[in-house]
């Protein structure tokens, strides 16, 4: 087992995922097997090879003019949020 | 022949022709949806209204002698696209609720078209392919044996046009999902080359290997279609600037002077042999029509699932970040503060395959680990890309199966990630190295007393969509695999 139940909460911490105690041994074993088999690459020789940034080689980053473009959406946008208030997104209390 | 199964191209020439209407084949189709639909589970949604009010526009601009070469075809849209007012759920709880506020830019350009929107199809949840088994809404199932899997992740796609619910659909592919359902369900599936085809609306699951395309019952269709779809598009950043040619025209390239490369890692340990033999028989059909045939090498290919399993999960875990209950998609009930928010919201929304890849995403970008799989992979991507390259150098295709298999029974291969991971071993490396590359029927195993198709991979340089197409279309003047109809659904 190449992780362990703690790395994998850890994990599950950091992708802000609850997982339930039942279903944690499993994770615990199919992430371990992924991270087993991913583990070959460490022997493939890359050389000088650079990281791939984009898979068309001669493709730059497009600048566009700093304006705005977009119309005003948000009442539209909202009304898939599971709550607004006056235009605002709706959360628990983040402050005491 | 009955109306659906005539092809794109047919149906247009039928209504250019006014030998029906677009209101009858809507109304055909939407027929066929409701009766074989439940079973194949091959829909989210079915818009009826929204098909009748487009075949109501397209009939009056037909009746003028005006529309396009599309205007009055019914097509599907995998539920991964946005549909500006209709639900869009990526087949998972996250979404069961979301009703997209715009159109994808693939979805605006097949209806400005003139294509008529049947519904939005079932898929595997946020498109982590292949099994099709993953989604919200239940399984699709392959019709041609409704116990196996129609490929994932654009299964919904696949099993409709398979069983003529629908001309045609759209799908997405990461890596493998348009060409794997297709090569299990007798279609012709095209992905195009990365920043052919806008992303915009097209809800992303790993950025830098997405790429939207069809799957049709011809690759005549596959021309139309990708005529329509494909283009620069300002909304999405990797969109390229690149004229579109006219697909269809250069469908006649004859396939004299073709040169096609083996690729001969795809003909190794794990491929059924009865696969092997129908693919072989295929680029034999080919090298009588004037192809001449040489094998090629990617000795970095067998490297491609591995590096793909670091790359997809990474961009995965970044991209899933937007679903955090707070603005759109599942909300926990009554969350204690805003983690318990999150993490609830994302737990109960989220399936366990959509987690897994989420998790492997996180921790290979987590600090400490970064070098060692993000990046590692991407050299490895590099590699993989300058094989191909290599390979062109020489050749204009490359040739393979798409897949080492027929389809298989539902419920097969879930225990082991990994085993169900080396089914996307062929049809990987075209998204890592942003080729294009098409699945094409060429034959039929018999397994547990049914016939199962089986598909051809050409891979091709980027932006060689036409000569893919030309190939397929070639090859399917000379083959009628294409046409073959599961029985049942004649």
């Amino acid at each position: 087992m190449s992780l362990t139940r703690a790395q994998v909460e850890g994990i599950a911490h950091l992708a802000r995922l609850e997982i339930t105690e039942a279903q944690m041994p499993v994770y615990v074993d199919s992430l371990s097997r992924i991270i087993d088999f991913v583990e070959q690459l460490s022997a493939a020789d890359t050389g000088g090879a650079e990281p791939m940034a984009h898979p068309l080689a001669d493709q730059v980053q497009r600048l566009r003019p700093d304006t705005a473009t977009e119309t005003d959406r948000h009442e539209k946008y909202q009304r898939n949020a599971p709550s607004v208030a006056a235009g605002l997104y709706l959360v628990p209390k983040v402050i005491e | 022949m009955s109306l659906h199964t005539l092809t794109v191209a047919e149906l247009a020439a039928g209504l250019k022709a006014r030998r029906f209407s677009s209101l009858d084949l809507a109304l055909h189709f939407l027929g066929r949806i409701e009766r074989l639909g439940p079973e194949l589970n091959a829909f989210v949604t079915v818009t009826a209204e929204r098909a009748l009010e487009d075949a109501r526009r397209a009939d009056e601009l037909l009746a003028k002698g005006e529309g396009g070469p599309l205007t009055g075809v019914p097509i599907a849209q995998k539920d991964i696209f946005c549909t500006d007012g209709i639900l869009t759920t990526c087949s998972s709880k996250m979404l069961s609720n979301f009703v997209a506020p715009y159109d994808a830019t693939v979805v605006e350009r097949w209806r400005a078209a003139g294509t008529v929107l049947l519904g939005k199809t079932n898929m595997d949840e946020f498109a982590k392919h292949l099994r099709h088994e993953t989604s919200f809404y239940g399984p699709v199932k392959n019709p041609w044996d409704l116990k196996r899997v129609p490929g994932g992740s654009s299964g919904g796609s696949a099993a409709a046009v398979a069983a003529c619910l629908a001309p045609a659909a759209s799908g997405t592919d990461t890596g493998g999902s348009i060409r794997q359902p297709a090569a299990l369900t007798n279609l012709t599936g095209l992905k195009p080359t990365y920043g052919r085809v806008s992303r915009y609306g097209m809800i992303a699951f790993a950025s830098s290997l997405d790429q939207g395309g069809m799957l049709t019952r011809s690759a005549e269709d596959a021309a139309l279609l990708l005529k329509a779809m494909a283009g620069f598009d300002p909304r999405d950043s990797t969109s390229v600037d690149a004229p579109v040619p006219d697909y269809v025209a250069e469908l006649a390239t004859p396939l004299d002077g073709l040169r096609v490369g083996v690729i001969r890692e795809f003909f190794g340990e794990g491929l059924d042999p009865a696969v092997g033999k129908l693919v072989q028989d295929a680029i034999g059909v080919l090298r009588a029509n004037g192809a001449s045939i040489v094998e090629v090498s990617l000795p970095a290919l067998p490297l491609s699932v591995p590096t793909y399993y670091v790359v997809a999960p990474a961009e995965c875990s970044s991209n899933l970040s937007r679903f955090d209950g707070v603005r759109f998609g599942h909300r926990c009930d009554s969350p204690r503060d805003l983690l318990d928010l999150y993490k609830r919201s994302r737990g109960e929304g989220f399936g366990d395959e959509v987690k897994r890849r989420i998790m492997t995403g996180t921790y290979v970008l987590s600090a400490g680990y970064y070098d060692a799989y993000y990046l590692k992979a991407q050299k490895v991507r590099q590699l993989i890309a300058a094989d191909f390259a290599r390979a062109f150098g020489e050749v204009d295709v490359v040739i393979g199966p798409t897949a080492p298999t027929a389809a298989f029974e539902l419920g097969a291969k879930t225990s082991d990630p990994i085993t169900m991971y080396l089914n996307d071993i062929y049809t990987i490396g075209a998204n890592l190295a942003g080729l294009p590359a098409i699945s094409v029927p060429c034959g039929f195993v018999r397994e547990g007393g049914k016939d199962l198709p089986v598909g051809l991979q050409l891979v091709g340089p980027h932006f060689a969509e036409s000569r893919l197409l030309s190939v397929s279309h070639q090859y399917q003047q000379l083959t009628d695999w294409h046409r073959r109809v599961p029985q049942g659904y004649e």
